[in-house]
C-alpha cells in the first residue's frame, strides 16, 4: 500500500544513486519537484529513462547526476536544443553521458513490456534505420505464424517510476487524467512508484479517461502542489510556455545554469 | 499583399494536404501547415499528434505537442503506447507530416547526429521521435523544411528515418507499408520523387524564385522536372489565417 509522506522522504526512501530511473509524463505532467528533490539530495550515477528528455533531464543531466540516457527525442519541445544534454553528449560536461537511442514507439513498446513483465516487445519499426546499429536493446524476430520479419525491443524495468498526478486519496489511489502518456505502463514496470501530487482527496471522483493507479502498486504519495511546473496538470495549472522559451538562454551557458539552479532548486534545501 | 518565403513554405505545405482526411502531425512547421489546412482548404481534416491526441481543434498554434489546448480540443485521447500501436501501426492514418534536419535526394531523414569533420564530436541533434515508425505507416508522407545545401545533401551522416532507401523497390524490400514521402516542401519550391528513379525532383517553384536558385541550394546535382510550374502566389485568406495562428490569435 502507497504510504502518504513527505516528498523529501519519499525520494530519500526510494531513489538512490546508481538506480534506472524513468520519471515519465509526456509533455503534461512531468514530475519536476521530484526532479528538484533528487538532485538537492546529490542522488548520482543515475541511468535516467524517458521517452522526451525535456527541460527536466536537462537540468539533471547538467547537474551530473546521471551517468546514461535511454531516450527517444531529445529536445526543447518547440524550442529547439536541450542545450545541457547537447553539452554532456558532444564535450562530457559535466560527465560524459552514454545514450541508448530508441524512436516513440520502440520506447513505448519496451515500458509495454515491462508493465507486462515479458522480456521484450515487437513491434513494425526501425526498418531500414541506423538506430538499431547504435543500440543493444533493439533486435528483430520472426513471427512463427507469418515468417514476418519484426523489429523486437528490450523490455524497460526501471528500479523506481516517478510520475506526477493530478490527485490521491487518503489510501493512496492515484488519479490522473488529460494526456496521460505512458506513466501507467512505466509505473506498473517498475521495483518502486513514487507519485507526487497536486492534492489529497477524500473520494476520487471520476474523470473522463482518467488512468487510476491502486495504491497497492504505488509506494509512496508525496503532494507537491505545481509540482509539475514549468509543465502542467490538466485542470489544476497550464503549461508554462514562457519558460520553456526562456529556457533556452538560462541553458546555453553552464554558468548561467549553474547560477539557475543554485537560484532556483538548490536554496530550497537551506 | 506581399510575403515572405517561409510564409509561401508553409502556405504550401498546408495546400499539399488537400484531400487528406487524417494526418499525424510533427512539432513546428509541419503543425503550422496542419492547422493552416484546417483554417482554409480542409476543415475537415483530423489532427493526430503523439502525444495521444485524436482530432485536436486548437484554437491557437501550440508550442509543443502536448499542450492543453490539443486535449481539451480532441475527440479521444489515448495513452502513448495506444497511438502508436493501435492507430499508426494499424495503417489508419493517411498522411504523415514530419520536419527534418537533413534530408537527402530519396528523401531518407537524419535527426540524430550530425558528422562535424575530424576531431571534433559529432553534433546532436534531437533524436527519432516518432518519425521511423510515422514514414512507415502512413499512407504517404510530407516532408518540410528550409531549402539550403546544409538541409539537403549529397549524403547523410545517419539515417533516422526511411524515406524511398537507396531507390526504386526499397521500401518494399524493407516491408515499409505506406508509400512514403510523396512531396518536400521549402521555401523555394517543391520537391516530389520521380516515377522511375524514386530521386527528388524540382516540380515546383515558388513566385520570385528561379531554378537556378532551387538547384544552387541543394547539395546534389538536383534535376529539375520537364513541365516546372510556378505556385499559386498565396491568398489573402492564406495568408491572413497564417498570420493569425503565428500570433497565437483564436480562429477568425
Amino acid at each position: 500500500m502507497a504510504e502518504i509522506r513527505s516528498l523529501r522522504d519519499a525520494v530519500a526512501g526510494l531513489v538512490h544513486s546508481g538506480d534506472t530511473v524513468a520519471m515519465e509524463g509526456f509533455t503534461h505532467l512531468i514530475p519536476f519537484a521530484a526532479a528538484h528533490e533528487m538532485i538537492r539530495q546529490r542522488v548520482s550515477d543515475l541511468t535516467l529513462v524517458r521517452m522526451t528528455p525535456d527541460v527536466i533531464y536537462d537540468q539533471l543531466i547538467g547537474m551530473g547526476a546521471a551517468r546514461k540516457l535511454v531516450f527517444s527525442w531529445g529536445g526543447n519541445p518547440g524550442v529547439g536544443s536541450l542545450h545541457r544534454f547537447r553539452d554532456a553528449v558532444e564535450n562530457g560536461w559535466p560527465r560524459p553521458l552514454e545514450l541508448d537511442e530508441h524512436s516513440h514507439a520502440g520506447m513505448a513498446n519496451r515500458y509495454v513490456a515491462g508493465a507486462s513483465r515479458l522480456p521484450f516487445a515487437v513491434l513494425r519499426g526501425y526498418r531500414g534505420s541506423d538506430l538499431p546499429s547504435r543500440s543493444g536493446t533493439i533486435s528483430t524476430v520472426v513471427c512463427p505464424f507469418t515468417g514476418e520479419e519484426l523489429a523486437a525491443v528490450a523490455a524497460i524495468n526501471p528500479d523506481v517510476t516517478v510520475i506526477h498526478a493530478q490527485r490521491a486519496d487518503r489510501d493512496g489511489n492515484v488519479q490522473l487524467w488529460g494526456l496521460v502518456g505512458v506513466q501507467k505502463e512505466a509505473a506498473l514496470a517498475a521495483s518502486r512508484v513514487l507519485v507526487t501530487v497536486e492534492e489529497i482527496v477524500d473520494d476520487l471522483t471520476p474523470a473522463p479517461g482518467a488512468v487510476v493507479l491502486p495504491s497497492w502498486t504505488v509506494d509512496a504519495v508525496a503532494v507537491a502542489p505545481n509540482g509539475a511546473h514549468p509543465s502542467y496538470a490538466a485542470g489544476y495549472t497550464v503549461r508554462d510556455n514562457g519558460f520553456y522559451q526562456s529556457w533556452d538562454a538560462v541553458s546555453r551557458d553552464r554558468d548561467a545554469f549553474l547560477r539557475w539552479m543554485d537560484e532556483n532548486v538548490l536554496e530550497g534545501a537551506r | 499583399m506581399t510575403w515572405t518565403s517561409d510564409e509561401l513554405m508553409t502556405v504550401n505545405a498546408a495546400r499539399a494536404l488537400a484531400g487528406a482526411r487524417t494526418c499525424f502531425v510533427g512539432i513546428g512547421l509541419p503543425s503550422a501547415a496542419a492547422n493552416l489546412a484546417r483554417r482554409t482548404t480542409e476543415p475537415g481534416l483530423v489532427l493526430i499528434y503523439e502525444s495521444g491526441t485524436l482530432g485536436s481543434k486548437p484554437s491557437r498554434l501550440p508550442l509543443s505537442i502536448g499542450d492543453g489546448e490539443l486535449a481539451d480540443t480532441a475527440d479521444a485521447v489515448v495513452s502513448v503506447p495506444e497511438i502508436f500501436n493501435y492507430w499508426l501501426q494499424a495503417g489508419r492514418i493517411d498522411v504523415g507530416f514530419l520536419g527534418a534536419a537533413q534530408v537527402d535526394r530519396f528523401a531518407n531523414v537524419n535527426t540524430t547526429v550530425v558528422d562535424r569533420g575530424p576531431g571534433r564530436p559529432e553534433g546532436r541533434l534531437p533524436g527519432a521521435g516518432g518519425a521511423p515508425e510515422i514514414a512507415a505507416s502512413c499512407g504517404k508522407v510530407l516532408l518540410v523544411l528550409r531549402h539550403s545545401t546544409r538541409n539537403l545533401v549529397r549524403r547523410l551522416d545517419f539515417v533516422t528515418t526511411v524515406g524511398h532507401g537507396d531507390g526504386p523497390g526499397s521500401r518494399a524490400r524493407l516491408g515499409l507499408p505506406g508509400a512514403g514521402p510523396v512531396a518536400v516542401i521549402t521555401d523555394l519550391g517543391i520537391m516530389r520523387p520521380d516515377p522511375e528513379t524514386a530521386e527528388l525532383t524540382l516540380t515546383d517553384v515558388h513566385p520570385g524564385t528561379t531554378p537556378e536558385q532551387a538547384v544552387a541550394a541543394t547539395g546534389w546535382p538536383l534535376a529539375v522536372a520537364p513541365g516546372l510550374r510556378v505556385t499559386e502566389p498565396p491568398t489573402e485568406t492564406e495568408l491572413t489565417a497564417l498570420r493569425r495562428l503565428a500570433q497565437g490569435a483564436p480562429d477568425a
